[in-house]
């Protein structure tokens, strides 16, 4: 039975799009066939972090109404081939979204494949709302600071309140994902522990991502951190992350970027 | 395709309490109304979407000026869903229905502007079918799960207790007392039915705001000492007092 997996937040900017493809292409590299598809009609971003930006002809939007078959708008990834894309229109915005649509679609979606991940806008409206509605399990992403945080416990309430399964009485499976983890600045208290985070949102912890230039440099390359530099901290975080997804029992660790600190020590020294 | 024969569904007709804010008018009119805008442009939008009760049982107004009144208040933004304290038969059908029976609710809540008096219209039996025996209104609410950011728990019956914390940006409304057993980020609000001896009792404190029967505090006016501390607060007097729970 296919898993529908909603990466959300509430606010913007803490690296849902990123971790969506970064989990997408860790789910695939296991050899189970996974989609990402892009909720953020008007904004879409995640064709550009996959490197799918110019291949897009059909998208969600399109499929919605019917003006293209879902075989036409899906993108197969040409690094891996257990994992497609389903981008969002840019032209459009998420009224374009209709919840008759977005369940055909993800129904359709789940006879093909094992994992759809479903990349939530920021926001609680429309398209958020719609994103996460068909869920069975939710990995909220929450940088270490106040706002992210109080974000992330409303949108946490609203998956327990909104979702299909919500509704139905069940409980849909939440996990905290902490990224742009600085532990320098964390232990000089500019952000907030850890143990305040997972005090005040009390979900399960699937990884904790260090904030690194190597995501920085996969986005901008246009390759999920796990595929492009898969021995950096964040990509080893984002592979634990999805061992814990399926439901394997491993300890909790923080990776460390080794290369960048030896990096940063050569770098001084020739200084 | 014709639709088969169709039975006649029984109809429920249920009873609801709500809490509405009672606007009372005083003589003379028009100086109130002035006092109304005057207040008003301190806090414009008040009124916008808020249930609101015209109680005239201070004043003695004629057909006509009761639905100039009600036209006045409607070109200010306030919809009145209801008339108290007037004689039904001044009451023609283009005005609010006339309410009865409402139960004090404590003075103005100054954060969400609700609490005002309850409004208890009386069931209507459907016809034909005695009424269900009543079965008596539990008199508390226990919520086992988080209270998360944005969610508001309204429970103007009794008191409220969470096993666990409550979010910052949520809110727990109680007729009674409120028990978190968690740490409380957010807002609570006790005695929102006019009962000044609700108390709030927490396991830590980190609260926005602390409200028993109108009287509040916001996080500023708190003791520090009393941060993250187990406490309880209550009203003595106008006063609210917090002390820490040991």
């Amino acid at each position: 039975m296919a898993q529908v997996l909603v990466v959300t937040s509430g606010k913007g900017g803490v690296g849902k799009t990123t971790s969506t493809a970064a989990l997408g292409a860790a789910l695939a590299q296991t050899g189970q066939t996974v989609v990402v598809v892009d909720f953020d009609v008007g904004l879409r971003n995640l064709d550009l972090v996959m490197g799918a930006e110019r291949r897009v002809v059909f998208d969600l939007v399109n499929v919605i109404q019917g003006q293209a078959k879902l075989q036409q708008a899906l993108i197969r990834d040409k690094r891996l081939d257990t994992l497609w894309l389903l981008p969002a229109s840019q032209t459009r915005d998420k009224d374009a979204l209709t919840a008759n649509g977005v369940a055909r679609v993800i129904a359709e979606l789940k006879e093909k494949f094992d994992w759809v991940i479903c990349d939530s806008p920021a926001g609680i409206e429309r398209g958020a709302t719609l994103a996460m509605r068909h869920a069975d399990t939710a990995v909220i992403v929450t940088n270490p600071e106040v706002s992210s945080v109080r974000d992330s416990d409303r949108i946490i309430g609203l998956l327990d309140s909104k979702t299909e399964k919500a509704e139905k009485g069940e409980r849909i499976d939440k996990h905290l994902l902490i990224s742009r983890y600085d532990a320098g600045r964390a232990a000089r208290g500019e952000m907030l522990s850890l143990d305040d985070v997972l005090e005040i949102l009390s979900i399960p912890l699937i990884g904790v991502v260090p904030e690194s230039e190597d995501v920085l440099r996969a986005s901008n390359v246009g390759s999920p951190v796990t595929l492009c530099s898969p021995a950096s901290g964040a990509a080893r975080a984002y592979s634990d992350a999805v061992r814990r997804l399926k439901g394997e029992n491993i300890p909790m660790t923080i990776p460390s970027d080794k290369k960048r600190f030896m990096e940063k020590l050569f770098g001084r020294r020739a200084a | 395709m014709t639709d088969p024969v169709r039975q006649p569904r029984s109809m429920r007709f249920r009873g609801r309490s709500y809490i509405a804010f009672v606007l009372t008018p005083e003589a003379p009119i028009f100086d109130w109304l002035a006092d109304l805008d005057a207040w008003t442009r301190r806090s414009a939008g008040f009124f916008v979407g808020k249930p609101v009760v015209l109680d005239l049982s201070a004043v003695n107004l004629s057909k006509d000026a009761i639905a100039h009144l009600v036209a006045e208040l409607q070109t200010r933004d306030i919809r009145i869903m209801g008339i108290e304290g007037a004689n039904p038969a001044e009451i023609g059908p283009e005005l609010p229905p006339v309410l009865k029976g409402g139960r004090p609710a404590g003075a103005l809540d100054p954060v969400n502007g609700a609490a005002a008096r309850t409004v208890a219209p009386t069931s209507t039996p459907s016809p034909g079918s005695t009424p269900a025996p009543a079965t008596p209104e539990p008199s508390s609410l226990l919520l086992e799960s988080p209270v998360r950011s944005g969610q508001s728990i309204i429970f103007p019956q009794g008191d409220v207790t969470v096993l666990g914390s409550v979010s910052s940006g949520a809110e727990i409304i109680a007729g009674g007392s409120i028990h978190i057993y968690g740490t409380l980020r957010g807002r609570a609000l006790a005695g929102s039915a006019g009962n000044s001896r609700a108390r709030i009792f927490c396991h830590r404190a980190e609260a926005e705001l602390l409200a028993i029967d109108g009287f509040y505090r916001t996080a500023e006016d708190m003791e520090p000492s009393l941060r993250s501390q187990p406490i309880q607060a209550w009203l003595q007097g106008d006063v609210m007092l917090i002390a820490p729970l040991n």
